[in-house]
């Protein structure tokens, strides 16, 4: 144990020692500026191939998951559909990874990289599926493992999702700290990293996003394989930045350069993040826009030096869809498709079905994960708790839903309607969030380089905002 | 008060930060409340409940805190019965 200062304001300002320990990786080696980094470089030197991350995860039950085709939704949307319309909906079932999602594939190379290095175990602060797959890979390589996680409000009470997820990673032999409310989990992280010595699973580490590659290279060559082409979609629900940069990675890879790939938020619109009030007033608790939107329009803002999760890109198209209508999908896949999943998980599901009907008939748009279901991790689970915590929960026009005050629930598949986000105005928010890191007048070219190809455009058009801003 | 015997399962409670020492930048509602930690291991030496206490946890690290809880169970569900959603997808909504 340390004796060192604990306080809040000492171990924030010890934060680059701690995390250079505890990772055994110097972020400084790729920094150029305050906003630009090798990125690339960052990424290859995890010293990792592609095929050596196949066969570390296959060791711990990692990858190869079905591709399913969801025959019936598919025909219900074309049925909705203008003539010629209704894209085939494919859905590749990450709940069947070790731990019940496609976080595994993230833990996994951070979990063989630490027992490589020799570190005792692994740390992770997540209230995600995330803290499962960390504790599940570190089972199966020896190593033990603390999983930090924001779980109450002031009360005591928990939403029943987090609660679960804090079930499965005691379950998988996990030490689990579950906290109140705040943005204090960093500085706990901080603080148990330094206590224990042991290695930083961070969710936005280069380990973490190489894992996830390998999500898009199985869709592109299971979609070539049975339809003879590539995926004209990929729809991947968005919060970190890690899920769609890592499978859109895999993606252009594998060579799909004209697959189109599209991120999904639940709308959450209007509630804070860290407010002890608002906490249980969400029924979602990651993959929604409180996530979604400031990682996208500013990645860095991590618990590592530089993000390696950057969805801004490689992003096409950014969607928004309404509690309810996740609920009504999740439901929906249940009893006609015949398959039981998590609702986080179908987040990208309830975009595909807009997307699908705008979509050509021959076109294939591929929803890439489904997570685990089962008691609190449950769209019943969640709407019961819901009501209990003064929701309103109704069926009528999703149109109608206020994100902590009322879910309304579609009456009909063809209210299913994903709001498009403007992504001009994402990568202007993002281009404010850099000058504020590094003033406008100090960027050099390398600078403006950095930012194109993190914004997906052109460094003329950064050149052309950063005039008119 | 009885005395819970040591090697039993309890969840402690920690202040980590009281709500003074919290992060400078917190919404109203939460700066109002401590930041408490709550962590489930084997009880090192016998004490009463909410009395100060040390633990062993599943990985073999000792904390300490205040005892609150013995036997610490989830008792989360599948919620009681939404009927909004019955219907989804059978006949009735085809």
């Amino acid at each position: 144990m340390t004796t060192r200062d604990s306080s809040y304001a000492a171990v924030m300002a010890r934060k680059n020692e701690i995390m250079k320990a505890s990772m055994g990786m110097d972020y400084d080696d790729f920094i150029q500026s305050p906003i630009a980094f090798d990125y690339e470089r960052m990424l290859s030197e995890t010293g990792y191939s592609h095929t050596d991350i196949v066969r570390i995860q296959r060791e711990t039950k990692v990858g190869d998951t079905p591709l399913f085709e969801l025959r019936i939704l598919t025909e219900a949307v074309r049925k909705i559909s203008e003539p010629g319309k209704g894209a085939t909906i494919l859905l590749k079932d990450e709940a069947a990874n070790a731990s019940g999602s496609f976080k595994a594939r993230r833990a996994s190379i951070s979990a063989f990289e630490a027992a490589r290095k020799g570190y005792p175990g692994l740390i992770a602060a997540t209230s995600g599926n995330y803290g499962a797959a960390v504790a599940s890979q570190a089972a199966q390589r020896g190593l033990k493992c603390i999983i930090i996680q924001e779980v109450y409000d002031s009360r005591g009470v928990g939403q029943p999702e987090i609660v679960e997820k804090g079930r499965a990673c005691e379950a998988y032999g996990a030490e689990v700290l579950k906290l109140t409310v705040g943005p204090e989990l960093f500085y706990m992280q901080l603080r148990t990293l330094e206590e224990t010595g042991f290695f930083n699973a961070s969710l936005y580490t280069p380990f973490g996003i190489r894992g996830i590659e390998t999500l898009g290279v199985e869709i592109a060559a299971q979609v070539r394989a049975r339809y003879g082409k590539d995926p004209d979609a990929v729809v991947i629900t968005h919060a970190g930045g890690g899920n769609l940069t890592g499978t859109a990675r895999g993606l252009l890879a594998a060579g799909c350069n004209q697959t189109r790939i599209v991120a999904c938020s639940v709308d959450l619109g209007g509630l804070h993040m860290a407010s002890d009030h608002d906490f249980n007033r969400k029924s979602f608790t990651t993959g929604h826009t409180g996530f979604g939107v400031p990682f996208a329009t500013w990645p860095d803002r991590v618990d590592v030096p530089r993000n390696a999760a950057r969805s801004l890109r490689y992003m096409d198209e950014y969607q928004l869809v309404t509690q309810g209508e996740v609920f009504y999908i999740t439901e929906l896949l249940t009893k006609i498709e015949g398959l039981e999943r998590g609702p986080a998980g179908n987040t990208s599901l309830t975009a595909a079905v807009t997307l699908a009907r705008q979509m050509d008939r021959e076109q294939i748009v591929v929803v890439q994960e489904t997570e685990y279901t089962g008691a609190g991790k449950h769209h019943n689970s969640q709407l019961s708790f819901a009501r209990e915590n003064g929701i309103e929960v109704r069926r009528g026009d999703p149109k109608d839903n206020v994100p902590g005050k009322a879910i309304v629930i579609p009456e009909r598949l063809d209210q299913v309607w994903g709001k498009v986000q403007d992504m001009e105005r994402l990568r202007l928010s993002y281009l404010k969030n850099a000058a504020k890191a590094h003033p406008m007048e100090l960027w050099n070219d390398n600078d403006v380089a950095f930012l194109a190809a993190d914004l997906k455009v052109s460094p003329e058009w950064v050149q052309e905002k950063r005039r008119n801003l | 008060m009885t005395t819970i015997q040591s090697g039993t399962w309890v969840e402690i409670e920690q202040v980590i930060l009281t709500p003074e020492q919290r992060a400078p930048t917190l919404p109203e509602d939460t700066k109002r409340v401590p930041y408490v930690l709550r962590v489930s291991g084997f009880l090192i030496e016998p004490v009463e409940l909410g009395a100060r206490a040390h633990i062993r946890t599943i990985i073999g690290r000792e904390l300490s805190g205040v005892l609150k809880t013995v036997n610490p169970s989830y008792s989360h569900s599948f919620g009681t019965v939404v009927p909004e959603l019955l219907t989804i997808g059978t006949e009735a909504e085809s």
